[in-house]
Parts: structure tokens; C-alpha cells; sequence
């Protein structure tokens, strides 16, 4: 069969799958769209039409709006570079060979498996509870006051957890990229009399670099909508209200869904922005 | 300066010795060649001398200091991988001035012996460019001019030119030679190619598992093979080896004889034989001969032109003075 034939013959059979994930995509923002123009409060029995860009107005210039464009960028860039960091460090670590390698690798990727909400839970009641966690144990047994983190350092906290949770993701990426370099480059190096910090420098950063930008790129998307871990943490509380959480509780807290739904559509356009700036920025080591 | 002796040097990964103790002496300014078949532990031997593997047992010594326990960039060696090992994400330029750059010169130094090395390997046009932009022979420079801007005390070769295509090897096994003379520094190189061994050393060593079979010069190796396997691997077509009652003439275990050093008459001759696959080369001819009560075919070179063909009666002479006679433990009987 001519691959012409084969072809729109393909389109046809995948039609319905694209129908449907449009369907799937389109409706829910164009719904999101039209409330965002309502005055549309549920629990008031409001649903008045024409509020034209009103919903958007209010949505930027209340006070919580700059605060939780700052929480989220604390968050999201917080995370990145302890992952980043991290990460390149863990699978340096992990590409040395050492004894039981296979079962140490399964146990650093486990966080990545545990659901954020769960995790959330476990690191707020086991690790950071100031009574009763492990921490607290820990500060004790040094004969010090416990932290409680969360009340205390919430934006800390949060981007430990968070970090936590990612840090398998950056790790196993990295440590391909790292596997996939040629070792004769870095014996090269050895007698051209690089140490192991110019090594580092010089073959294995510059080889990670790509590997690099597709971890920031994918971790960026994904933590601009977290939202469990706050949820379950501080609930928003202490400058840990991001953009996401902000939305959620005009809607759901306040049960604004109009207001609501702007601030969703704003947040769909800046993370957009977002994503094109780091296209730019760096996403040219993708080139090449 | 660049003498390099290994004194009863050893290598075992865990229980498995692959160098036995091995005794070797490389004088300032030769062009040494490791070959042997692939296996042999002649890249592990360049990298025990490189440092980059540590030794088991014995000593290295470079120009008379012990250099055993030596980091390799101490050891004022470079070395030129089989994967070029170029830095993708370098220039030619500062792929080239890496060494110098490590070594902490200063920056006027390091652009001129860069542009120095790359005039002496016709680079200058390709500085600034990446080695993914490069062809396979101009990597192969690149890779040559790091390690000649460290002005080393000896250039290490790890099968370099197995990744070029047959006629750039050819060009730059006659480069790297060249460069030898004119840099008079010693070059020890690693290959399984016994052509390149033959064309290129001024020393060739023949490994076999980690044994040195014999050392010497390529014509010593040619006309006095050690032994059995240093005949059938030096020369190429390898020698014929014949065993059994032929041999017995001769009071050997087995005799040897070149393909070269058999003579093709149209009748008479000491051995009669068919004619199987014959391999015109324009100048040379190489006849495939099948002789009754020999376990192998023999393989004979004729003139480019001669009117032979397949299935036809074909008679030989060995010439006696080119016989290689070997006892059973296949050492050469005198």
C-alpha cells in the first residue's frame, strides 16, 4: 500500500482520539473563559452576565495577587536549584560503582512513586511536627528548641517537601546523561592534567547542560501548579499562597467562581509567558 | 628525552592475570607498535604506561625516574584515543589548548603554540569550529595536535586510525610517521593491523595474552619469526604452516613458507596442487591452491598477469633458503 494511502488512512483512525482530547481541552478553558466575564456566585444564587474584564481587574490589583506571583516564584525557583544541585550531585554519586548499586538506585527514585499528598502528610506529622516528629526528636537529643518548621519557616518547609518529591526525576535524567558520557573523554582530560574539580567543570558539566535544561523545563511546568503539598501543609497560610492556591480559594473559598476563573486564565497566560522565556533562555543548549 | 622501561609489570583485574610479569625497554625517539590479535592486552599495556590503569606488580620508569605511582598528567605523556575523545563542546581551538590551558600558561603562550600545532596539521582553517562539524581524518588531527602542543616526553597511540575509512588511513598512517621524523619524539602505538605495524615501527613487540612473543624490527620479525604465531601473524598473506610428513622432511614439527617464497612453475615442482579461489590485486596474484595430503589449501603469490585459472593443475617450489622450520612446542628450530 503507497504510504499516500497509509497515511490519510492513519488520520481517520486517529480522528476520534484528537476529537476527543480537544473536546477534552477545549471545553473546560472556553467554560473557564465565559465565567471569567460572569459575576458568578453559587452560594449568593448570582449569575449575572457582563462583567467584561472586571473579573480580571480585580483578580490583579488585590494585594494577594503580587504576594502570590512572589510565593510562587520563591517556590518554583527554590525547588529547581535544590533539584538541579542535587541532582548532579546524586547521579555523580550514583554513577560510582558501589556495592548493592541496584537496590540504591530503586531507593532513590521511591519518592517519585509516593503521591504529593501522602508524602505531604508524612513529612508534616513524622518528619516536621514540632512534638512529635522526627526533627524535633533530633533537635532534642541535641539538647536544642525544636523548630516548627511549618509555622516557622512554611516557604522553607514546602520547598523541602517539594524537593523531595522531584529530586528522583532530576536524579534519573541526570544519571543517564552522565552514563552516556564517553569515559575516554574524561581520561583525556585526566592526562591533559585536569583535576577532578576542572573534570567537572570542564567535560561532565558542559555535557550535562542539555540534560540540564530539559529537567528545569519539565520540573518548571510541573511546579507551577502544585498545589497538594500546600493544601495539606499550611493551606496557603504564611506566604505560601502561590498563584494556583490563590485561584483555588477564590473559588472554592471564597466561592467567587467568576473571579476565580480570571485568575485561572491569567495564570494559563503567565505560565505560558513562562514557558517561552525559558525556550528562549535556555532552551538552546537543546540545539546542536 | 623519552626512555621508558617496564620492569616485570604486571596487571590482574581480580584473579585474572591478563599481564603476566613483562619486561620492556623503549629508547628515546623510537616508534614502538604493541599488535597483536585483539584480546592480547596490548591496549591494557599503553594504559598501564599511560597511568590509567594502575599496576599489580613491578615498575615503570619514565627517563630513568620511578614513575609507578605517577597520576598520568604527571607523567608528561599524551595520548591519542581510538574514539579521538575530542570536547564536543569545545572549538578546535580551545580543544587544542586544553592541555595548556590545565597546565596554567598564560594566554599569549597558549594561542601561539595552538596556532603553531595547527599549521604543522593543516587545521588553521578549522579553529573555530566544533568537532561534530569535523570529518572523521580532521578529528584525528585535532586529537594529534592536543597532544603535540604538551610537547611530551612520548605520544601513546590507542589504535587511532581504526575508525577512518581505508584510504584515509592510509594518508594518515603516512601523517603520523611523518610527523615522527620530524619530531623525533617516541611514539609507542597500538594496533591489531600488522600492516600498519610493518610500515610504521621502528620496534614492533607481538602480544599474545599478555605474553611478549618477540620484539625486533619489522624486517627481524619477517625474516626471523620466534615462533608459530609471530610467523602466521607478521606478513600478510599470513605464512603457510604445514605439518605432518612434509614437515618431517624437513626434521620439523612444522615448516613455514611465505606465500611469496613459492615459486610457480608449469611443471615439475615439489608439490602438485588444484587451483581454488584466486585474489587478482592488478599486480599480484594470490592463488588458493589445494594440495593433496595438506590439511590446509596453500596460499601462493604469483605475477599480476598470470594465465591460471580455477581447477587448473598447478606446480610449486618452495625456496629453500626461505623455509621456517618450528619444533612442537612451535618455537623456530636454527
Amino acid at each position: 500500500m503507497a504510504t499516500q494511502h497509509s497515511r490519510s488512512a492513519a488520520r481517520l483512525m486517529m480522528s476520534p482520539a484528537v476529537f476527543l482530547l480537544l473536546v477534552w481541552m477545549l471545553v473546560p478553558l472556553i467554560m473557564t473563559l465565559w465565567f471569567s466575564t460572569l459575576d458568578y456566585r453559587p452560594m449568593r444564587g448570582t449569575f449575572d452576565c457582563c462583567e467584561g474584564l472586571g473579573n480580571y481587574s480585580r483578580f490583579v490589583t488585590s494585594s494577594a495577587f503580587l504576594d502570590s506571583i512572589v510565593a510562587t516564584l520563591q517556590l518554583v525557583g527554590g525547588v529547581l536549584v535544590i533539584t538541579v544541585v542535587g541532582g548532579v550531585l546524586l547521579a555523580i554519586l550514583l554513577d560510582q560503582p558501589i556495592w548493592g548499586q541496584g537496590v540504591v538506585r530503586i531507593l532513590v527514585i521511591a519518592p517519585f512513586f509516593v503521591m504529593p499528598t501522602v508524602s505531604a502528610l508524612v513529612w508534616k506529622n513524622m518528619f516536621m511536627n514540632p512534638v512529635n516528629g522526627l526533627f524535633a526528636h533530633l533537635f532534642k537529643g541535641l539538647g536544642l528548641q525544636p523548630v516548627d518548621w511549618l509555622s516557622q519557616y512554611p516557604m522553607f518547609s514546602i520547598i523541602l517537601i517539594v524537593s523531595w518529591q522531584w529530586l528522583p526525576f532530576a536524579t534519573l535524567i541526570l544519571l543517564t546523561a552522565i552514563q552516556s558520557l564517553d569515559s575516554e573523554q574524561l581520561e583525556a582530560a585526566e592526562m591533559d592534567g585536569a583535576g577532578p574539580l576542572s573534570r567537572f567543570g570542564h567535560i561532565i558539566l558542559p555535557h550535562l547542560a542539555r540534560s540540564i535544561t530539559v529537567v528545569v523545563l519539565i520540573q518548571t511546568i510541573f511546579l507551577l501548579s502544585i498545589f497538594a503539598e500546600i493544601y495539606v501543609t499550611t493551606s496557603g497560610a504564611f506566604g505560601t499562597r502561590t498563584l494556583t492556591y490563590l485561584v483555588y480559594q477564590r473559588v472554592i473559598e471564597s466561592q467567587n467562581v467568576g473571579l476565580g476563573s480570571a485568575g485561572g486564565i491569567i495564570a494559563v497566560i503567565l505560565a505560558n509567558i513562562v514557558a517561552l522565556v525559558l525556550m528562549r533562555v535556555v532552551g538552546k543548549n537543546l540545539d546542536a | 628525552m623519552g626512555r621508558i622501561t617496564l620492569d616485570k609489570v604486571r596487571k590482574a583485574f581480580g584473579d585474572v592475570e591478563v599481564i603476566p610479569p613483562l619486561d620492556l625497554r623503549i629508547e628515546d625517539g623510537e616508534f614502538v607498535v604493541f599488535v597483536g590479535p585483539s584480546g592480547c592486552g596490548k591496549s591494557t599495556l599503553l594504559r598501564l604506561i599511560a597511568g590509567l590503569e594502575d599496576v599489580s606488580g613491578g615498575e615503570i620508569r619514565i627517563d630513568g625516574t620511578d614513575a609507578t605511582n605517577l597520576s598520568p598528567a604527571k607523567r608528561r605523556l599524551a595520548m591519542v584515543f581510538q574514539s579521538y575523545a575530542l570536547y564536543p563542546h569545545m572549538s578546535v581551538r580551545k580543544n587544542i589548548a586544553f592541555p595548556l590551558k590545565m597546565a596554567g600558561l598564560d594566554k599569549a603562550e597558549i594561542d601561539k603554540r595552538v596556532e603553531g600545532a595547527a599549521k604543522v596539521l593543516n587545521l588553521d582553517s578549522y579553529l573555530d569550529r566544533r568537532p561534530g562539524q569535523l570529518s572523521g581524518g580532521q578529528r584525528q588531527r585535532v586529537a594529534i595536535g592536543r597532544a603535540i602542543v604538551r610537547e611530551p616526553s612520548a605520544f601513546l597511540f590507542d589504535e587511532p586510525l581504526s575508525n577512518l575509512d581505508a584510504a584515509l588511513r592510509v594518508g594518515m598512517r603516512l601523517e603520523i610517521s611523518e610527523l615522527h621524523k620530524r619530531l623525533a619524539t617516541t611514539m609507542i602505538y597500538v594496533t591489531h593491523d600488522q600492516v600498519e605495524a610493518m610500515t610504521m615501527a621502528d620496534k614492533i613487540v607481538v602480544l599474545q595474552a599478555g605474553h611478549i612473543e618477540q620484539v625486533g624490527s619489522p624486517l627481524e620479525l619477517y625474516r626471523t619469526p620466534r615462533n608459530k604465531f609471530v610467523a602466521g601473524f607478521i606478513g600478510s598473506p599470513r605464512m603457510n604452516l604445514i605439518e605432518g610428513p612434509e614437515a618431517a622432511k624437513h626434521d620439523a614439527h612444522t615448516i613455514g613458507i611465505r606465500p611469496e617464497h613459492l615459486m610457480v612453475t608449469p611443471e615439475g615442482g615439489t608439490w602438485t596442487g588444484k587451483i581454488g579461489v584466486s585474489e587478482h590485486l592488478g599486480s599480484d596474484t594470490f592463488f588458493h591452491v589445494t594440495v593433496p595430503g595438506f590439511a590446509e589449501p596453500l596460499t601462493v603469490r604469483a605475477g599480476g598477469e598470470v594465465d591460471l585459472h580455477y581447477d587448473d593443475e598447478i606446480h610449486l617450489t618452495p625456496d629453500p633458503a626461505q623455509i621456517h622450520r618450528f619444533d612442537a612446542e612451535g618455537l623456530r628450530l636454527a
